[in-house]
């Protein structure tokens, strides 16, 4: 397990892994919106946790569909449904590799972009929270997307079309924990209900994903 | 010509007490042999077609023509025999694929399967009709087309839920997989359905009227002279959506018979 | 450990293609899978190795003994000859890989990326793989495609190799290895099309 973790990150970093693209595209997402909504400030600070939000679980989904599409094309999926590793714990890995170089750049860089949208100093450590508390079931929930559309060829578009709306609830708690921590308002409850979502998706959705992989390959 | 062991009539027998001979009681399951549901539902589908439209036709007349105006909402509150009821199949739909996806996963029955596909579209157009309605319902009630009301929200986000479910049906070529992922999908999709119904309920409180008819209250918000046209349009509804369903599902049974024929021909050359 | 298959039944996109086929593997020796193009080879080793389930019949002593090896040698174009097999036997929890190295004559190539390497070295690396698994049956679907006469003989050598320590292994191929095996010709194992097995269209007929 630890050797795919190893690998997929290793794969990641290399020239081409497609490392770097997400956090780019956050950046351009951030830079795109004032030049859409306007540059008064005080909007602006009105709509950073959202925006912001909505930024990184773009980001997120634009790197999907090389989460498993190419294992699938070069046969590395056969082999490793025939090796003694259970594929509940593969897509896992595979889903943690994806947070470690998606999810997490993306928790480290809304801050920076914090400032570009003028986002109230109070919102700028519930940011990072809800954030980081949420990409995993992004993450996670993602690998299911990912794992219905191996097989089909140029499934991103489809991929994108599915994933999003089991996205939703994700979304509404974690922008809403954003938004309350930016006004300064009592974050409890959104925070909470965020970390049991990304709970649950870790503790249940893998096995999803491993029943659809193995349809699917079949 | 009946599969050994997917289609076959399970036939639950018990012996009679003290005769040695057996009653046959037929199990359910023997309609989901494809060949059987056909000759069924051919035979079902003229009287559900004509009921349906019988009680849409009675329960739309009754309701616009039969029932006076609301003392608040004036004429406009007469939509909601086409809202209501709409919405009500838009919901059930999506639980009866629920229930098949269920059926095609653990019993393997194709008929089950091909009932969600066939599902499918009519809730997304209940689903649309419910949304336009509500639209128009809530243009002069509420001074807006559009509002980010709960009930609205959902029903939306329940469109979305039906077009992936549609659209990952359409992208897989071997239809024992798409059975099999869109099965996963409804299951998965249903719990996060939910969850998205409590998060938007958390994200906003609406402007949204309450439930016409609680059913778990038993009790009703709306006066008896809406109350029965209200109910027949919706027994409409729900019979229309039925004999869709059955016709649509018998559709995709014969496409899979013509596939499952000229593939077996094929070989044979 | 004897791999054996009794009576099987097996159905490729819903359409039963081999019936009733039944065989022993034992420790030691190689079977060699003939049959014409769409005889059902690959739907057949695929079955043996777990990917899809059979039709009808019984598989014994295939659980957790089986490399498998298909069309697609599962390497990565951006990990270098070295990183890949390291992968694999990690996977498989060993960590030996110069003997497999060896076998192939990929150290002179083991720091290249796999992506640069020829068709037929990338080959050589996806057979080198099965040394680095441990496991004592190989389930080897055309494993000479794109393999020079040299290389070719680096696979029959490390097929013996194998066959000698007390493996066995299961192959579909055409050209002779040289290697002592028995041949299983699938074509007298064709479904016939009035098959009823409970394959999946049947329920529509």
């Amino acid at each position: 397990m630890i050797a795919l973790l190893i690998r997929d990150l290793r794969l990641a970093l290399r020239a081409g892994g497609g490392f770097g693209l997400g956090l780019a595209f956050f950046l351009i997402v951030t830079t795109l919106v004032p030049f859409s909504v306007g540059p008064e400030p005080a909007l602006l600070a009105s709509i950073a946790p959202g925006v912001l939000w909505l930024g990184a679980l773009l980001a997120c989904l634009l790197s999907l569909d090389r989460l498993l599409a190419l294992d699938f094309e070069d046969g590395t999926l056969d082999l490793l449904l025939t090796a003694p590793l259970p594929l509940e714990a593969a897509v896992s890995v595979k889903a943690l590799a994806h947070w470690l170089t998606t999810g997490l750049p993306l928790v480290l860089a809304a801050p920076v972009l914090g400032v570009l949208l003028n986002l109230p100093v109070a919102g700028y450590g519930w940011l990072v929270v809800s954030l980081a508390l949420g990409t995993p079931a992004l993450s996670v929930i993602g690998t299911f997307g990912a794992a219905l559309t191996v097989g089909i060829k140029r499934g991103g578009l489809l991929l994108s079309l599915l994933v999003l709306p089991l996205y939703v609830p994700t979304l509404i708690f974690g922008a809403e924990a954003a938004r309350r921590g930016a006004a300064g308002t009592d974050v409890s409850t959104p925070l909470l209900m965020l970390a049991g979502i990304t709970l649950a998706t870790i503790a249940c959705m893998p096995f999803a994903s491993a029943a659809v992989l193995r349809m699917g390959l079949r | 010509m009946s599969d050994p062991r997917q289609g076959r009539p399970r036939a639950l027998t018990i012996e009679a007490a003290g005769r040695g001979d057996y009653i046959r009681i037929m199990s359910i399951w023997k309609y989901a042999n494809p060949v059987k549901f056909l000759a069924l539902s051919s035979r079902v589908q003229p009287v559900l077609w004509a009921l349906a439209a019988g009680c849409v036709a009675v329960g739309l007349i009754w309701g616009f023509f039969g029932t006076p105006d609301d003392f608040r909402q004036g004429s406009t509150v007469k939509i909601i025999y086409l809202h209501v009821p709409a919405a009500l199949m838009a919901i059930n739909a999506w639980f009866m694929m629920l229930i098949t996806s269920l059926i095609w996963l653990v019993r393997r029955h194709h008929v089950s399967a091909l009932a969600a596909k066939a599902a499918a579209p009519v809730g997304l157009v209940m689903t649309l009709i419910a949304l336009v309605t509500g639209a128009i319902w809530g243009q002069p009630m509420w001074g807006t087309w559009w509002a980010w009301d709960p009930r609205l929200t959902s029903f939306l986000i329940l469109f979305l839920f039906y077009l992936g479910y549609i659209a990952l049906w359409e992208a897989i070529e071997d239809p024992d997989t798409a059975a099999d992922l869109t099965s996963i999908l409804c299951l998965v999709g249903s719990v996060f359905a939910v969850l998205s119904r409590y998060a938007v309920q958390f994200w906003n409180q609406g402007l949204h009227q309450g439930t016409s008819i609680p059913v778990a209250t038993g009790g009703r918000t709306v006066a008896d002279v809406f109350f029965y046209p209200l109910v027949i349009s919706m027994i409409g509804f729900g019979l229309l959506f039925l004999a869709l369903v059955l016709y649509r599902t018998g559709t995709e049974i014969r496409l899979r018979r013509t596939q499952a024929l000229r593939a077996r021909l094929e070989r044979e050359l | 450990m004897t791999l054996s298959a009794q009576n099987l039944t097996l159905a490729r996109g819903g359409i039963p293609v081999v019936a009733d086929l039944s065989f022993t593997l034992e420790p030691g020796h190689a079977l060699i899978l003939r049959g014409p193009n769409g005889a059902g080879k690959t739907t057949l080793l695929r079955t043996i190795a777990g990917l899809q389930p059979a039709l009808r019949g019984q598989i014994t002593g295939a659980a957790d003994q089986i490399a498998y090896a298909g069309h697609a040698d599962g390497l990565k174009a951006m990990l270098s000859v070295r990183e890949n097999l390291a992968f694999w036997a990690q996977v498989f929890g060993h960590s030996d890989i110069s003997a497999a190295l060896d076998a192939y004559a990929l150290h002179p190539l083991a720091d290249r990326l796999a992506g640069t390497l020829s068709a037929g070295q990338k080959r050589r690396l996806g057979l080198s793989r099965l040394l680095v698994t441990g496991c004592p049956i190989w389930v080897l679907d055309e494993p000479t495609v794109s393999l020079d006469t040299d290389a070719v003989a680096m696979f029959a050598a490390a097929v013996k190799h194998h066959l000698a320590q007390g493996g066995s292994a299961l192959m579909a191929t055409h050209i002779d290895l040289g290697v002592e095996a028995e041949v299983l010709d699938i074509t007298p194992y064709r479904a016939k099309t009035t098959l009823r097995a409970g394959a999946s269209d049947e329920a529509f007929l």
